[in-house]
């Protein structure tokens, strides 16, 4: 995408480096500049700070599930403790890690600059949703001090509601509660990208990552308040005794599942759907060409919207619903995967003939594209439901989310956030670490999750804290992956942290990519453009058969005319 | 370009008129999530209905129609104030707005009001959920099959569970209503709003029309429940 | 340092809005009338509940319809749908559309419980 005016610098319209002028980091000082800020930049950089703390914390989590599934016996915690951390993990991650984290973070960052506009529709609301999630989060930490909570992060009654101990009310509170910035910063995504485009940015000019980000906003928005209900009836049934979903007052369970997958299926495509957003924009600035299938790429992602959420039965096989409804849930179900495989597809043709490159970034991204394929497919295995009945609950079902959920969503988020870095800090992180992390993040997480497919195919059921000792091969391969991805995932840390104060100053477009984000300086200034920027071409405008070179450590030629 | 000079121009917008469309667009959005918001409750009405017809039917009895159908009326007019309150806004006429939001203001109190003297009936006659509920208020006598007559008694308090929890929420969210309303009062009377710039007025009116739905289905699903065939 | 660059105008939705930037303002009368109604449909909502159909479900039908056609004069009038752009229009319906959704699928099971046997039993 090309402008016609960015800075005042005519001659090579390119802004640079501003980490010596103001920008919007420097603009302000203080710890109020950035606690009452509503600069979508600063407030991307508020969410990053939490949704980190909040990766560790689910990881640690998860640290102590390894542990403990090391050997056969439960001897490291007891089922007990067990069963909270495989639940705390579970709601740390999605509800407080997965759920946010590309939405706010890059799409806050990047939404307003991709369509020229100088900030979100809403910026006291963009504020305001992060404190939401800093509630819902309080309130979940609170939980966590008095002992935490062991319903798996499902909530399944009569089991949270008649018969759990531990602190269900304060955990779905904060559930409740973050549910509602989530809406906010949907709501805020949709009315930006409806109304503050700039001017000759077209629906079918916009980056896809703007598309992804729009079709996840839908999701929030209509998806996330029947979930926030249902939580909240959990509650209030604990809370006050009323009889919501008690089967000894004649009340059904199985009501509870209805509502909770009518979010929490298309919850899922919340945290894919942005993930495939970066995707497009990783895989179209590192072959350098104009991503195949735009349109469809476009389009695609609005049906795996409007599709997921008309799936949610397949996660409840087992639970007593009627066969008919599982059999057209199951039917329905299949329909993701043309959509899901539209993408695939026109990513792999986009790399066919292009000068495809290998930056970190990259690298994550061809990642995804292998992990997504194999959690979408062995997602057909589940929606099938004659296969479903016996995979059901099993470690099957573990290792095919985590491929969608770590392999696709994690792998998306850090190679954006390695794309974008230089344009978030304005300084260039450490290539050859970068690469290292790729290729252990890659490492580590197959070896985690591959035996999980096929210990969870032999029948090992999920949430129990002992095993038979057959299946010990398999899980010490699985905790020993973990360890490696949970070292590959500090890496990250070290050498971005690192890069913030020593690392190469970052110019205007390291990647020489296309897309109105690379036409302003590195840091952007506080509302992001000097002059509103007009669009006069389609997105992803490489001129094809020339590659431009992009050697991060010089400046590229400007690609435009 | 004077639209970009009025006192109430958020410079982040092009224009003041983007910045209107924005703002009513966002409460529209704000609008289609409430309805999923309730949508999960009347969801579980709807089943719940569907799996215990008899429960329903002599739980409603104990609702007291003429005050629901009573606060059905103010709610009604609420609405109607509340328009107008938005009319005379597009008018800039200062006073009249000031009026009418404050008639709104009134007429959700009264509504919160009868609701109070309502829920305090439930309490007297103990048909609130829980340990000390008393389904022999209900006179289901009535029913001749026993089992049907025991499963009913049960599900009565499935029913009162959600009569709280509807008309909770529906009032939690006209409780949330009158303080803005009057925060938006009191911007008007400061002389805020006129035919350039009204879009706070319009906006809180979208949602106290919204609340008045609500109550619209409320009203005949729990109060008005014929009687299972 | 051009910015006299052709705007397709045609392609972006705020100018196809701004049509609607100064809200039509619609005469009291119209609003009396509407409120008329809405009197009018709450007092044939509780008279109609004392009727018999003949079936309850017959009741029910008749109470749902004058709800939503109170909703709709609400939605319509009070709220400016009738007005608005095409986009307010599309943002009420998405949120019912997808409360429709809800419906649907939650009663496809409900209602078909026990067409066919259960898995395992």
């Amino acid at each position: 995408m090309q402008t016609e005016v960015v800075t005042t610098n005519s001659e090579d319209a390119a802004p640079g480096n501003g980490l010596d002028r103001e920008n919007y980091i420097n603009a302000k000082h203080g710890i109020w500049s950035w606690l009452l800020t509503t600069d979508h930049k600063r407030i991307a950089i508020l969410y990053l700070i939490t949704i980190t703390l909040m990766f560790f914390l689910g990881g640690a989590f998860a640290a102590g599930v390894r542990l403990e599934l090391m050997t056969p016996k439960g001897d490291l915690v007891d089922s007990d403790a067990y069963n909270k951390l495989f639940t705390m993990h579970g709601i740390v991650m999605v509800f407080f890690f997965l759920i946010p984290s590309i939405p706010a973070v890059l799409g806050n960052f990047l939404i307003p600059i991709m369509i020229g506009a100088k900030d979100l529709a809403f910026p006291k609301i963009n504020l305001l949703s992060w404190y939401i999630y800093m509630a819902g989060a309080a309130f979940f930490m609170v939980a966590t001090l008095f002992g935490g909570v062991e319903t798996g992060w499902t909530f399944y009654t009569p089991y949270s509601t008649a018969f759990s101990h531990t602190n269900v009310i304060l955990a779905a509170v904060g559930i409740f509660i973050s549910g509602f910035s989530s809406i906010l910063t949907g709501l805020n995504f949709i009315v930006t990208i409806h109304k503050m485009r700039a001017p000759g940015l077209t629906w079918f000019r916009m980056p896809l990552f703007v598309w992804a980000h729009y079709a996840t906003s839908l999701i929030q928005i209509l998806g996330t308040p029947v979930v926030a209900v249902t939580i909240l009836m959990v509650a209030v049934e604990r809370l006050l005794k009323l009889g919501l979903f008690d089967p000894a007052l004649g009340g059904d369970p199985i009501l509870f599942q209805h509502l909770f997958w009518f979010y929490s299926h298309p919850a899922v495509y919340i945290m894919i759907l942005p993930g495939m957003g970066v995707m497009s924009e990783l895989i179209t600035a590192f072959t350098r060409k104009r991503v195949f299938g735009y349109e469809f790429i476009a389009i695609s992602s609005l049906a795996i919207a409007v599709v997921g959420f008309l799936v949610w039965g397949h996660h409840m096989f087992v639970s007593g619903q009627s066969t008919y409804a599982g059999m057209v849930f199951s039917a329905l179900s299949f329909l993701v995967a043309i959509p899901s495989a539209v993408k695939v597809f026109n990513w792999s043709a986009t790399l066919y003939k292009g000068s495809v490159s290998w930056e970190s970034p990259m690298m994550y991204a061809i990642g995804f594209i292998g992990l997504f394929t194999i959690g979408g497919l062995t997602g057909l295995f589940l929606a099938a439901m004659g296969l479903d009945i016996h995979m059901h609950d099993t470690y099957f079902v573990v290792a095919h989310f985590h491929y969608i959920m770590v392999g696709g969503a994690i792998f998306a988020y850090l190679g954006g956030i390695h794309f974008w870095w230089p344009k978030i800090t304005g300084r260039m992180y450490p290539e050859y670490w970068a690469r290292v992390a790729a290729v252990l993040v890659f490492a580590g997480f197959n070896l985690t999750f591959f035996p999980q497919f096929v210990v969870g195919y032999l029948g090992m059921p999920r949430r129990y804290h002992a095993y038979p000792d057959e299946f010990q091969v398999l899980n010490v391969m699985s905790t020993a992956g973990a360890s490696l991805l949970g070292i590959a995932y500090l890496i990250p840390m070290l050498y971005l942290t690192w890069s913030l104060f020593a690392g190469k100053k970052a110019p205007a477009n390291p990647w020489g990519a296309k897309g109105l984000e690379w036409t302003i300086q590195s840091p952007p200034t506080t509302f992001n453009f000097e002059h509103q920027p007009v669009v006069t071409e389609e997105a992803y405008a490489y001129a094809e058969g020339h590659d431009t070179t992009h050697d991060p450590a010089a400046p590229p030629a400007q690609a435009h005319a | 370009m004077s639209s970009t000079h009025h006192p109430a121009f958020v410079h982040h917008f092009e224009n003041l008129g983007e910045q209107k469309e924005a703002a009513t667009f966002g409460m529209w959005v704000f609008i289609a999530q409430e309805i999923l918001f309730f949508g999960g409750l009347f969801g579980a009405y709807a089943v719940y209905r569907n799996l215990h017809p008899d429960a329903f039917y002599y739980g409603s009895h104990h609702l007291n129609i003429p005050l629901g159908a009573f606060n059905t009326a103010v709610l009604i007019c609420s609405s109607l104030t509340m328009a107008l309150g938005v009319h005379a806004a597009a008018l800039g006429k200062r006073t009249q707005i000031v009026g009418w939001l404050l008639a709104t203001v009134f007429l959700g109190s009264v509504f919160l009001g009868i609701k109070v003297v309502e829920y305090k009936e439930k309490f007297d006659h103990h048909l609130v959920p829980g340990t000390s509920f008393d389904a022999s208020q209900l006179h289901m006598e009535s029913i001749e099959d026993p089992a049907l007559l025991a499963k009913s008694q049960k599900a009565a308090q499935i029913y009162y569970s959600l009569y709280f929890a509807m008309t909770g929420l529906h009032a939690l969210h006209m409780i949330i209503g009158i303080p803005i309303i009057l925060w938006i009062a009191a911007r008007a009377w400061l002389g805020q709003f006129g035919p350039e710039y009204h879009s706070p007025v319009e906006i809180t009116g979208l949602y106290w029309h919204f609340v008045d739905i609500v109550w619209i289905f409320l009203f005949p699903l729990l109060y008005l429940i014929p009687k299972p065939h | 340092m051009t910015e006299t660059a052709a705007v397709p105008a045609e392609n972006h939705d705020s100018h196809e809005d701004h049509a609607h930037a100064h809200p039509h303002v619609v005469p009291v009368r119209t609003y009396i009338l509407v409120f008329l109604a809405l009197m009018f449909g709450t007092a044939i909502t509780v008279g109609a509940s004392y009727v018999d159909f003949g079936h309850s479900y017959l009741n029910n039908i008749v109470a749902l319809a004058i709800a939503f056609s109170k909703a709709a004069l609400v939605v319509l009038f009070f709220m400016h749908v009738k007005y608005s752009s095409k986009l307010t229009q599309l943002a009420v319906g998405s949120g019912f559309a997808f409360l429709v959704i809800l419906f649907f699928f939650v009663f496809a099971d409900y209602l078909t419980r026990g067409w066919l046997g259960t898995p395992g039993s």
